[in-house]
């Protein structure tokens, strides 16, 4: 049965420079979409993944990322904002990867929109009021 | 047209105060001219909701049943320690304190999710808090251990006393290094990837009242929701910064330290905060009144973002290693169009303070002075000015060996 998924790998330190995407879609005949990649030398990487494939392939290609030591997350969470938490603040503006909060220049609110959210969660940790929540 | 605080009082009471914020001002004075508005605006408020890590609270948390001398003895509050160099039971919460378990840094960068900007934030919203003691036990204050949950309600005082908040405008912090930076200006993105700065600008209180003219010991102000005020300057109060011709330091320079009944105060303006790979603090909401005593005082309530300048920091290297370098000024109207040019490069920015809040805060302060439930106070002293002579010290150190 051939699938589409959406996922999200963050990619240790070691593994950055590995071409693992290339062996993603070369041994487990998966096509694959970048959504979204940050990859900055000597740090963690970031990738957003659409896979298309067979499910087969698609389970043994997800078993592989895993023991490379990958963590996959899937695009079937949610990351939501704690409306009483949040001060509009506006520190998760720059910290988005794809401007999923934008400031409404008469007010300066803060705008989140979870349709721009790629759920790579870099905004839970950087929000100084802990405002962001991962949702499963 | 010169008004007295007493004047604006009698005003007040009678419900006829005219009270603007320091946002609204900018129009009236654009509209009206300065020295019309100075005839009929009585106060303008100002407000600020930013981390302040310089905070903390007095608590006298009552005797217990045998006594115990906290003093000298160890006290932990959900967990984070409290200073107790103090009588039997006054302890000292401050809101960088963490928990002793807390892995801090260990695992870098560090979450800091609770400390004791958190504990103030929970007592306040009048949850019990759970305090554990061990003490040495004396004659009098025979007791060693104390295991109990206390509550707002319950101890004898509670006092939010901050030693320093309010600083009169502040770096804008960015990253020229090639790896992020956890810093306490938030996370900073390598190639200068990002530029944070923390400021209330035009509607900040000391912004508005750069040579500190009204603000001086003994203001009433918006504390944490409840009133509360100038205690003192803050530490590392700087008067003599450069100045722009509009008076407005362009370098962080004033300070206020601040004072309040904490029992009064409300959660939802002092939160505790968490900066990532850097610490845990609060953030306090601050609203201070400005009496427009005078042409002059009004001028300077009027200052706009386009006013204000500030310098850009390089926290990867300047700022750790105590360089004086910058790398150039903007202006907070700049900072506030999301992009600033560092340089050569176009750099996003973002802040740490809220302005919607410190909106809110200024409304609120003139909705109190309006209803006529706040009176302005006369100042105790001034703050020190220019003319005091401060100057900013740093630690220069020296060796122990031999003495």
């Amino acid at each position: 049965m051939a699938i589409s998924r959406r996922i999200v790998l963050h990619f240790p330190e070691r593994l950055v420079e590995q071409p693992i995407i290339c062996r993603l879609a070369r041994d487990f005949n998966l096509e694959f979409n970048i959504l979204k990649a940050a990859v900055t030398p000597n740090e963690e990487g970031l990738l957003v993944l659409e896979l298309n494939g067979e499910q087969k392939d698609y389970d043994r290609g997800i078993q592989y990322l895993t023991e490379t030591g990958i963590r996959i997350q899937s695009l079937s969470q949610n990351v939501i904002r704690n409306e009483e938490r949040c001060t509009h603040c506006g520190a998760c503006i720059t910290i988005c990867p794809t401007g999923a909060f934008i400031i409404e220049p008469s007010t300066r609110l803060v705008d989140f929109s979870d349709t721009k959210c790629i759920v790579c969660g870099l905004c839970i940790k950087a929000c100084p009021l802990r405002a962001m929540e991962l949702k499963f | 047209m010169a008004k007295t605080i007493a004047e604006i009082n009698e005003k007040i009471r009678k419900g006829q105060a005219v009270v603007v914020t320091a946002e609204k001002i900018i129009e009236v004075v654009e509209e009206k001219g300065v020295k019309r508005a100075a005839e009929e605006v009585d106060v303008v408020t100002t407000g600020t909701f930013g981390p302040m890590c310089s905070s903390g609270a007095f608590l006298n948390i009552g005797h217990s049943k045998p006594r115990i001398k906290l003093g000298g003895g160890k006290v932990y509050l959900n967990d984070v320690p409290v200073y107790t160099g103090l009588a039997a039971v006054d302890i000292f919460l401050g809101v960088t304190a963490l928990p002793e378990d807390d892995p801090r840094n260990k695992f870098y960068p560090g979450e800091f999710n609770y400390g004791g900007g958190h504990v103030i934030e929970e007592l306040v919203a009048g949850k019990d808090i759970r305090l554990v003691a061990t003490a040495y036990g004396t004659d009098c204050y025979p007791r060693k251990k104390l295991e109990t949950l206390i509550n707002i309600r319950d101890i004898n005082e509670a006092v939010l006393f901050n030693i320093r908040n309010a600083y009169q405008n502040y770096n804008v912090a960015v990253n020229l290094s090639d790896r992020t930076r956890y810093t306490y200006m938030g996370v900073l993105k390598p190639n200068l990837g990002n530029a944070n700065y923390s400021t209330a600008g035009q509607l900040s209180p000391l912004l508005n009242d750069p040579y500190y003219k009204t603000i001086g010991i003994g203001t009433k102000i918006f504390l944490g929701g409840g009133i509360g005020y100038v205690a003192w300057q803050g530490t590392q109060h700087n008067p003599n910064v450069l100045r722009r011709d509009n008076g407005v330091p362009r370098r962080p320079a004033g300070t206020l330290s601040v004072i309040g009944d904490l029992k009064q105060m409300k959660p939802e303006w002092l939160r505790g905060t968490s900066m990532l790979g850097y610490g845990s603090t609060i953030t306090v909401g601050i609203g201070v009144p400005i009496p427009i005593l005078s042409e002059e005082i009004l001028r300077y309530t009027a200052v706009k973002d386009a006013d204000i300048i500030t310098p850009i920091v390089d926290y990867s290297e300047a700022y750790p290693q105590r360089k004086p370098d910058i790398l150039g000024e903007v202006s907070y109207a700049r900072l506030k169009s999301g992009r600033i040019e560092v340089q050569g490069k176009e750099v996003p920015t973002a802040s740490l303070s809220s302005y919607p809040r410190a909106v809110e805060i200024a409304q609120i302060l003139k909705e109190w002075i309006q209803k006529g439930e706040f009176l302005l106070s006369e100042l105790v002293a001034p703050l020190p000015g220019v003319e005091s002579g401060i100057t900013f010290k740093n630690l220069e150190e020296r060796p122990i060996e031999g003495r």
